[in-house]
Order: C-alpha cells, then structure tokens, then sequence
C-alpha cells in the first residue's frame, strides 16, 4: 500500500535519463521549464504574514510570526530575522517526526541566506529602543508535500510571505514598555531575492526536478538573485562536482528564471 | 491580543462569533489534497485549520515496536510555530504530547487493526491555524484521512466539544470562550453504534450540566459526521458514478492531476470566506 519514493525501479531510471538526454523531460517539459507555480499569501490569519506556494505537487507553507526581543550587542540598533524550517512527516513517506535533521538545517540555513544577504527585510527599521527592544522576524517553512525542488518552493513561499506581512503600531512610553496600537504597516523590504536550483543530471543541467529526478541527480547549485540580478547566495549541495563552465551555465540560468518568476508571479503581489 | 476582560461571551444568546449557543462553527473537508500520503484530509473548522496525513500500512521502524497480531498505531499531533497568538515552539509541548496519545486512543477502536499485522499506521496531525477544540477537528480531520488511505473502519469517529460559558451550555467552544469560560466537554464518538472513544472535561459542571453538555456534543458529532461523510462521498462516489460507456475521456478524479489546481482555489475560496466571518 505505502511505497517508498526514494526507490526508483531501474527500468523507470533510464527512461528519465533517456528523455534527459534527449532534452526531454518525462512529464513532458523542457529541461528549463518548471511545473505550474501557484501562490496562496496570507491564508493563515493568525501569522504576521503567510503564503501557501506550491510548484508541481510540491507543497510548501510559511507562516511569519513578529514578536518583540533583545538585539544582538553586536547589531543593537537592527531587528533579527531567524528562519526554521520543519520536515513535517506528513510531506513524506522518509520523513520522520523529531527534532531538526541535517536536511531540515541545511534548507533553513539557506533560505535564510537568500533573505539576510540580499537585505530583504530592511532590519534596520526593526529597532523599537536600541539596545534593548527590537522586533524579531521568525520565518517557519513548512514543507507539506514533497515531490522536489524544496529550495525553491520554500525560498518562494517565504519571501511571498514576507510580501505580505504586517507590523502592528506601537509607542514607546517613558519607562520604556510598549504599546501596540490598531494600526499596521507593511514589513519594511529592500529587495526580493529569488532562489533557483540547477540541477545535473548525466552532464545535462536542468530545472525544478520532481522527487523521481532528485533520485538522478549527479550535484545540484542553488543560486539566489535580487532585484538588480545581484547574487546574494549560492549553496552547492549533495555529493557531485560541476565544472566551472556548468557553474557559469547555471548562474545564467537562474538570473533569467529569477527574472521570469520576478516578473510573472511575483509581480502581483509587489 | 487586546483583550477586554468585561466583554461579554453571550449577549442576547448571541456570541461573540455571531453564533446561537447550539450552532456550530463553519466546517469544511477536503479529501485527498496531499500527493504522497496515503490518505489526507485538510479540516476547516471556524479558524481551526488542520492538514491530516495517513501512512500506511508499512514497515515499523524500529522494528520491536511491530506487533505480531495487529497494526501498531502512531499518532502525532503537533501544532505549527504560527498556528497562535503567541509563536509556539516547534518542540512539541507536553500537552502535544498528551493530545497525540489521547487522539490515538480516540481512532484506534475504529481500526481493523487485526488485518495489518506487523506493520505499523502513522497518523500525523498538523494545526496549522488554531483557534479551540482542535483536538475534536483533528479527530475529525484524522478519521478523514484513514478513510482516504483506504484502511479498513468499524466506522468514522467524529470529534465535538460542548461547554458552559457565562452558565450557559453551549456547543464548539472557540478559543475565547474556552479562555474565559466554565467548563470544556470535548468528546469523540463511532456515530454508527455511538461508542465514546474520546471524552475529557476541564473546569466545573454540575453532573445535571453534565449530561447536557454530553448530549449537546453528541448532536454536534452527527451533524459534522455528516459533513465527513459529504466530504468522502463527493471524492469517491462521483468516481464510481462516472460512466464508463460516455465518450468523454477518461477523467482523473484522483489528486494525481497535475498540480491540483482546484484544490488551491478551493484553499483559497474557503480563507476568504473564513476572514469575512472572523473580521
């Protein structure tokens, strides 16, 4: 009845690798295409800001909680941004429930990358009382549904929620405690970085892998861009190597799907 | 957050949410709208919103936990970092930790468990959105699914609290009310034969009381059952009605349709809807 998706019977491989290698792709897109991208924001009404972004089957949600907290002593006047991410057991027959695995760090500690580095969120207007009181930014990514390409659904889903995510007004009074007032204003962004996985299959390089692609993968580069194409991060990961004319294909390669997802489904919510 | 303490829970027999004491809250399923489970459901209850996944029957890891003669049963029930006011540690509490036992117990009466011998039922429960009596939905939500997954049930089992507030019995207790109310009576029944295979109280009732919040749940059970079945129904009977003999092409009812479009709008629709009752 269950059956385990990292199990890829050998007659199914080589029909993926025989389309691959024809620049085919077995459901039928080209090597650079991605499955249909959809994106739900702030279905969770509770969060600061949320969005339900699936790619394909792949199902990833983020909620952002703000709360308040102390600053770092070194960054007294800059508010945090902390990403979590969780493996939940219901995205996958090899997930299990427990505490965060290396896998569950590594795409935290990625996305998060592509958000600190491109200066998404504007940290600096984050400051309630420097030194003492500033507003923490928690994004949970919560992967729901596993059929590939984690990265880049969960990197969209965050900053989609990010997009949407209010501050609740405040004064500060003179001993120093804090008052929430009715209004809210938008968290303050400075960029929209975008993350897009290149991946290499029998030395052709290829976009947004289903999980029975994943199975093939030869290495895989993650590369986040913002708005003025700047690249804010770059993860390669898995056990592979690329050469430096495949890193250079793959850079050119996420700079114009980034430009694409920017424009043709970001572009709404701006 | 701001919370006024004076504010009254029924004014008028109305609540704060606009409902009579015996109304429910807006409930909906939808079945099957995760790929890789088993079986799914995603409950929307008021502004509980809770995803179900069913996996299995499979292999028991670690391997003593397998039974010899019947399925072994897991169950985690877990709460999201930013289903609460307040961001909830990812960890999960000790009251997660009861909730997943006591749902467990609640759905394993209904489990031919005997045909499954040496594997194990993994039942997970996210809320992803809370707002009271999310144990009852995740019962409802998890009942749901194993019914998905194609697992064999003596019947559904069904969730539904009663409680007092402001000395008043009344049915689905929402957050606030559970808050700041008197008592809370969540329960979980088999509608077909009414076995009780949740029942939990906290706070204060005379046994007169009691009784009427039991039986105020029960009512509630039935009609959310039949909400469930509804949900089942409109996923599997509409595939066995389909004519074959038609000449239009054979249509994949399943949720093997490429990326699920409906679902999402459904998702979509059913927030909305949700906003303007809640705004």
């Amino acid at each position: 009845m269950s059956e385990s998706h990292d199990v890829i019977a050998n007659i199914r491989q080589r029909r993926i690798l025989d389309h691959i290698r024809q620049d085919q792709r077995i459901d039928g897109r080209g090597l650079l295409d991605y499955r249909p991208i959809q994106v739900n924001p702030g279905i969770i009404g509770k969060a600061s800001g949320s969005a339900w972004v699936s790619i394909g089957k792949t199902k990833v949600l983020v909620g952002i909680k703000v709360e308040t907290g102390t600053p770092y002593s070194d960054k007294p006047d800059a508010g945090v941004l902390t990403v979590n991410a969780e493996l939940v057991p219901i995205a996958s027959p090899s997930f299990e429930p427990g505490p965060p695995n290396e896998d569950s760090v590594e795409l935290a500690r990625v996305i998060d990358r592509g958000l600190r580095e491109s200066q998404a969120v504007d940290l600096t207007k984050l400051c309630i009382i420097p030194g003492k009181l500033v507003f923490i930014v928690f994004v949970d990514i919560y992967i729901l549904d596993h059929d590939g390409n984690l990265f880049d659904t969960a990197a969209l889903a965050a900053i989609v929620a990010l997009m949407n995510t209010t501050l609740r007004g405040y004064t500060v009074s003179e001993d120093g405690t804090i008052q929430y007032t009715d209004a809210t204003s938008p968290l303050p962004l400075r960029n929209i970085p975008v993350e897009v996985t290149v991946v290499k299959i029998g030395e052709k390089l290829l976009l947004d892998p289903t999980i029975e692609e994943e199975a093939l993968i030869d290495t895989q580069i993650t590369i986040a861009t913002g708005d003025d194409h700047e690249v804010c991060a770059i993860q390669k990961s898995r056990v592979g190597t690329f050469t430096l004319d495949e890193v250079l294909q793959a850079m050119e390669i996420a700079k114009n799907k980034a430009d694409d997802i920017r424009t043709n489904v970001l572009g709404a919510y701006r | 957050m701001t919370k006024t303490n004076s504010e009254a829970l029924i004014t008028n027999g109305i609540r704060t949410d606009q409902r009579q004491i015996t109304d429910l809250r807006n409930i909906e399923i939808e079945v099957g709208l995760l790929d890789k489970a088993n079986g799914s459901a995603y409950l929307i209850w008021g502004k509980n919103k809770i995803l179900a996944a069913v996996y299995g029957p499979r292999e028991v890891h670690p391997r003593h936990l397998a039974k010899p003669d019947r399925a072994f049963i897991r169950c985690r029930y877990h709460m999201a970092p930013f289903s609460t006011d307040e961001r909830k540690h990812p960890a999960p509490s000790r009251r997660e930790v009861e909730l997943s036992k006591v749902i467990r117990m609640a759905l394993e009466p209904a489990i031919l468990t005997d045909l499954f011998p040496r594997t194990g039922i993994d039942i997970f429960i996210e809320v992803l959105q809370s707002d009271g009596g999310t144990r009852c939905a995740s019962i409802t939500a998890a009942a749901v699914a194993l019914a998905d997954a194609g697992i064999p049930l003596r019947d559904l089992v069904v969730g539904c609290a009663a409680g007092k507030i402001e000395g008043q019995i009344v049915l689905d207790l929402n957050d606030v009310e559970d808050q700041k109310g008197d008592a809370d009576v969540p329960i979980a029944i088999m509608p077909r034969t009414g076995a009780i295979s949740l029942l939990q109280m906290d706070g204060l009732l005379t046994q007169d009381e009691f009784r009427q919040a039991l039986d105020l749940a029960i009512q509630g059970c039935m009609t959310v059952y039949d909400i469930q079945k509804e949900a089942l129904t409109k996923k599997y009977i509409q595939l066995e009605i389909t004519p074959p003999a038609s000449d239009t092409p054979e249509e994949p009812v399943t949720s093997d349709t490429p990326d699920a479009p409906d679902t999402l709008d459904t998702l979509k629709e059913s927030s909305k809807n949700e906003e303007e009752v809640s705004e």
